[in-house]
């Protein structure tokens, strides 16, 4: 009686719709989530490689070196920073994530040479103190933000967007803020802490180059100063952002994480990663600032192959959220501490959830010691292991793509070009703008 | 006063900097990499006509006096250094303010004192819109009116308007709290006019006179958050 039979395999009105009316009807708000976007969007999955055979010629894979080297803020910074891999850390907040887990993405970044990023919760000592390089943000909450900071990090990412929610704030709930977390962002424990989703100090471009100068006065013109968007209008604001002074631009698209947000701005806001890509770099190229000005590109990346193709379509460097919080032990079955493997299936049912369907990020009861502040699950992530397992990860990633690379004849990362590429479907070669395999049709663009 | 050479400058108590001559950029890397340790207590800065990023992230117990008007972000993030602007400033003045003080002779742009985390800001003519925005600690005291949206998401220290305030006060208040002497012509989302304690009285008279100003703090009300939009209910019944 209960089930609406005449629904089924309905395509305007399915489960998840039915679901989500039943629901808004029964408590009249929106749902809050953490993670990205879940609907399937155009991505780097869409394109494929063309190899060396005749008329390239191929690298050995064992045996011939391929450079990794990456250099970040090469435009006004005395200091420009200087990576082993082109792979790096994105910024996830001290209170979204356990001081444990920014020690542990220090540890790692630091050992596979590259950049960990704080976040909205400022920067915390064990943060700093393991991480050789790190990248420290100026968000719109300004949570923790502090000259003393400022001076101890290695560059600067002024956010002015995130692909998850472009053009939107934040809220971390009350049941993450622990006395400490509080102390950080200047408010009492337990509240709600509200991010908003505009600079208290500036609002426009204009603006933004007199703040970028005025970071740039703090540290003496030595620290590389990043501006990260959310994808929306693209070509536009990229160009802005290098207006104002950018030495490095930081794009993320819709499949970017979040803390926590509200479910539609996940779902229904910005443009997938691949087009954002292919639309920076067609601004910077109109700007004559392509190799001026690098650009990091994220949201979503989660392999070496994502890696590569991202370096092909012009990017210098991408950088990695959730796939870091995955590798880290998000939705695995069990959790290592002390010594020893322990089952956190208990928990995940506790939160009516189960492994592979957990998204309770913003609710801090993370069963893996992820996203917490809960003094015991936080302990559920050592930062030995959880540099263990992200060291490995990226180095994967790293693998795979100077595997890719030397297929495609490359002795450097950095030499991956478009041609390299064509695209599996219609969508991804017209946002891409590389051809639809096998044919010579770029969607869009005339060709004769 | 000393206007003599560099060398002269870095050897004296007293320096003054003339920005018609100098650049912002030399100025900025004396007061950063060699005013600490120096000696040297206090700095003049003329001609500022009207330029940027003046005397930001100052770290050291230097009276700084700026004699002319100025554009955004003077003072910023500063610790320690009482400056002195004799002059109007743009947007910005004092963001991030640590500790020490700012304090402007004429009129205030927008966002004066935003997100400052502690020190005092005192603006002695009117300030613009978006006043103490994001403050985190920062006491603000403004001897003439501020503008719309005054104090938007202000989470802790104090914001003392000896004037009137525009629309939009207060809105998403945390813990930081509002005095205003004048008229108040509209709070914003979730403020709300409390009455005066004893406690109020007495911080507002303790601002008033660090600030120089001689208003009876009983002429004064209290603006602060009703607290409702702290807590979102995410699992079950949700509402604020």
């Amino acid at each position: 009686m209960s089930k609406p039979l005449y629904l089924e395999n309905n395509a305007t009105f399915g489960s998840n719709t039915l679901h989500y009316i039943h629901r808004a009807a029964e408590v009249g708000l929106y749902d809050i989530r953490g993670l990205g976007a879940k609907r399937r969007v155009p991505n780097f999955d869409d394109l494929t490689f063309l190899t060396a055979s005749v008329s390239r010629y191929p690298l050995e894979g064992y045996r011939e070196k391929c450079e990794t080297r990456t250099v970040l803020g090469t435009r006004y910074a005395k200091k420009p920073l200087v990576l082993d891999i082109p792979i790096t850390i994105a910024g996830m907040s001290f209170g979204a994530l356990s001081a444990n887990v920014k020690e542990a993405l220090g540890r790692a970044a630091t050992q596979l040479g590259t950049t960990t990023t704080t976040g909205d919760g400022g920067m915390t000592p064990e943060e700093r103190q393991s991480s050789k390089t790190l990248v420290y943000q100026c968000l719109p909450s300004r949570y923790g933000f502090n000259p003393d900071d400022v001076r101890k990090a290695d560059a600067i990412e002024v956010v002015v967007g995130q692909g998850a929610k472009p053009g939107g704030g934040g809220m971390l709930l009350g049941q993450k803020i622990n006395a400490r977390v509080a102390h950080m962002r200047c408010l009492p424990q337990g509240i709600d802490q509200r991010s908003a989703s505009r600079h208290p100090d500036w609002t426009g471009p204009d603006d933004l180059a007199i703040k970028i100068a005025e970071l740039r006065e703090i540290t003496d013109w030595e620290k590389p100063i990043y501006v990260k968007i959310g994808a929306t209008r693209v070509k536009n604001d990229v160009k802005l952002a290098v207006a104002a002074g950018a030495d490095v631009v930081v794009v993320d698209g819709m499949q970017g994480g979040t803390a926590a947000t509200q479910q539609v701005f996940i779902e229904h806001a910005g443009i997938p990663t691949l087009a954002a890509l292919r639309q920076a770099v067609e601004a910077l190229e109109e700007i004559d600032m392509l190799g001026t000005v690098q650009l990091i590109i994220s949201g979503g990346i989660r392999s070496g192959a994502d890696v590569a193709k991202a370096l092909a379509m012009g990017a210098d460097a991408v950088a990695i959220g959730q796939g870091v919080m995955m590798a880290l032990g998000c939705n695995r079955p069990d959790y290592f501490q002390n010594g020893a493997h322990h089952s956190a299936l208990a928990d995940y049912e506790k939160l009516g959830t189960a492994v592979g369907h957990c998204h309770h990020c913003h609710t801090g009861r993370c069963p893996v010691g992820v996203t917490t502040q809960d003094p015991v699950l936080e302990q559920r992530l050592e930062p030995a292991e959880g540099a263990r397992r992200v060291k490995n990860y990226l180095q994967t990633l790293k693998m795979e793509l100077t595997t890719l690379a030397r297929a495609c004849g490359k002795s450097d990362v950095h030499h991956l070009e478009r041609e390299d590429l064509v695209a599996l479907t219609i969508e991804a070669a017209a946002m891409a703008k590389v051809p639809l395999a096998g044919t010579d049709w770029i969607p869009g663009l005339q060709r004769y | 006063m000393d206007t003599l050479s560099a060398t002269a400058q870095r050897q004296a108590s007293a320096v003054r900097f003339d920005l018609a001559e100098t650049s912002v950029r030399e100025l900025n890397h004396f007061l950063h990499r060699e005013l600490p340790g120096s000696g040297i207590e206090t700095i003049e800065i003329v001609h500022p006509a009207g330029q940027h990023n003046i005397a930001v992230g100052v770290d050291a117990p230097v009276k700084i006096d700026i004699y002319g008007h100025v554009g955004y972000f003077v003072g910023g993030m500063n610790k320690q250094a009482d400056i002195t602007v004799h002059g109007n400033v743009g947007w910005s003045v004092a963001e991030n303010l640590m500790s020490g003080s700012v304090r402007v002779k004429g009129f205030a742009s927008e966002c004066a004192g935003a997100s400052g985390h502690g020190g005092l800001l005192v603006i002695e003519g009117d300030a613009s819109s978006r006043c103490g925005i994001s403050m985190k600690g920062i006491d603000i005291v403004v001897g003439g009116s501020v503008g719309h949206m005054s104090a938007f998401m202000a989470q802790a220290g104090h914001l003392v308007v000896c004037g009137d305030a525009d629309h939009g006060l207060g809105d998403s208040l945390y813990e930081a709290v509002i005095y205003v002497r004048g008229q108040i012509h509209g709070l914003g989302a979730d403020a709300r006019v409390e009455p005066m304690q004893e406690s109020d009285y007495a911080k507002v008279a303790q601002l008033l006179a660090k600030a120089g100003f001689d208003h009876d703090p009983r002429e004064f009300k209290r603006v602060a958050s009703a607290r409702t939009l702290y807590h979102w209910n995410a699992d079950a019944n949700q509402e604020y």
